[in-house]
């Protein structure tokens, strides 16, 4: 339970990381380390260098960009500092409330948004909020900058689209209205444990607070990538937000496949992800409908 | 491929330089060159929370950080919370409410509910269980921790230099 030996850096630049990622044989980079650390102990991975990332300069941070509509987090930003950031809890609180369910707080305090991302684990909450927010991914290398949407990232089971000289540098969020409906359900069998199933929930009714006009909803737990929802979304876009169509909208999570294991069989994962679609869509609802001050931890 | 670095960080205040191999966890660290043997190592993967030190004033798993990793850094461990032979507010509170039996969970557990009692002054019992969460203990149970903790926090957190920052320990 002891890390294999490996040749480490740790660049100070994104320039020097890039330029080091494209030059080493078998190199891995280390960002929080809160999955990589353990793997690293259990000898899962035995990587022949290790790139650390948290001495670079310019990776961490969340920006605001109005022209665009969109927050930008940089790869780096600690998994707690977007759990505890004011202006995300008011104006993406889907992303704070995500968080609040990965690992302990201990963990948190050096997890990273893209290390989470890189790993993709198939029952990762961050993946999961990716995925319904259609967030974009930076993939920088020495050959150039690569914007990749979170559709195409994931290429299999913790498996995505970045190649071995590559960085991921940030993610971009599109922004949704003030005011509009969110939720993150997860069921685990302990809290701060994987998850079984999670589902990500953004919703958006018109003006009348009748009708929905849009909403997303992304299952993970299911199988090796995150699962748009799109039946139900389409079912919901422009209908009358009632909780008869919630309801039917969660039952096409039934129709989805999963890969099941011996704890969860994929018919328990599909029942979970109908029960986890419900409860997401009804809290998202009351949220658009009512919006009060976001809870903050 | 033995490689090694000179690290320069503080534990508990004290100024410490020392030569480590680059893949030596943080608790290794402590344990093996400091001789720290307060922190201690269960699970080695970041489950159960024994290791649970602070750098820079966030508690992290000490398993899951590499020693090179504070370079420049402050760290403290559990044999910084005493004052000498005087036991700190928590520890105090620990040994009234009987927060310990075998004792082996217990460096983490305070490390744990140190950093958030830094956190939050006036903390329900949920909040303390939650927090709590991601320590394990096998025999104790958690019941005595959170009435300790919960009786720190009524009598007075304790103050350190560092004050609750809202942005985690940032990049």
């Amino acid at each position: 339970m002891k890390p294999p030996p490996f040749h480490y850096h740790d660049p100070r630049t994104v320039e020097d990381t890039l330029h080091l990622l494209s030059e080493l044989d078998d190199a891995k980079v280390i960002a929080g380390g809160q999955s990589l650390m353990p793997m690293l102990n259990m000898r899962l991975a035995q990587p022949g260098h290790l790139v650390d990332i948290n001495r670079v300069d310019g990776l961490a941070g969340i920006g605001w960009y109005e022209p665009e509509q969109v927050v930008r987090i940089g790869a780096a930003t600690r998994q707690r500092t977007i759990e505890k950031d004011p202006d995300l809890a008011r104006r993406y609180p889907l992303l704070p409330e995500a968080i609040s369910h990965i690992g302990h707080f201990q963990t948190r305090n050096r997890g990273t948004v893209g290390g989470s991302l890189a790993h993709l684990d198939a029952s990762a909450e961050l993946v999961a909020v990716a995925s319904a927010a259609e967030a974009t991914l930076y993939a920088a290398s020495t050959r150039a900058v690569r914007a990749i949407p979170m559709a195409d990232f994931p290429r299999g089971h913790l498996t995505t689209d970045l190649t071995s000289d590559e960085l991921l540098v940030a993610i971009d969020v599109p922004l949704w209205p003030d005011g509009h409906g969110y939720a993150f359900e997860e069921f685990a069998r302990r809290h701060g444990d994987f998850a079984l199933v999670a589902a990500a929930v953004l919703l958006e009714l018109d003006t009348t607070h009748r009708s929905i006009r849009r909403c997303r909803v992304s299952l993970v737990g299911l199988g090796p990538a995150p699962i748009r929802l799109t039946k139900a979304e389409e079912l919901l876009n422009g209908g009358v937000a009632d909780d008869d169509a919630l309801r039917s909208a969660a039952a096409l999570a039934r129709n989805l496949s999963a890969v099941g294991d011996d704890a969860a069989p994929a018919e328990y994962r599909l029942a979970l992800a109908e029960t986890l679609v419900r409860r997401g869509l009804r809290r998202a609802l009351r949220r658009a409908t009512q919006p009060t001050t976001p809870e903050v931890n | 491929m033995a490689t090694t670095r000179q690290i320069d960080c503080t534990v508990n205040g004290e100024p410490v330089t020392a030569t480590v191999e680059t893949r030596l966890t943080l608790a290794d660290f402590l344990r093996d060159q400091l001789t720290l043997t307060g922190t201690h190592l269960g699970c080695e993967h970041g489950v159960c929370g024994a290791c649970t030190v602070h750098v820079d004033g966030a508690a992290v798993r000490g398993c899951l950080m590499l020693a090179v990793q504070v370079d420049g850094s402050a760290v403290r461990t559990v044999e910084g919370l005493s004052d000498g032979d005087a036991l700190s507010p928590l520890q105090q509170a620990f040994r009234e409410n009987h927060a310990l039996q075998c004792g082996f969970c217990t460096p983490g557990v305070l490390m744990s509910m140190q950093s958030f009692l830094d956190e939050h002054t006036n903390p329900t019992a949920n909040d303390v269980t939650e927090a709590l969460s991601g320590n394990l203990c096998r025999c104790t149970g958690y019941a005595a921790v959170v009435a300790a903790t919960l009786q720190t926090a009524r009598d007075g957190v304790e103050h350190h230099d560092q004050s609750p920052t809202s942005g985690g320990n940032g990049s």
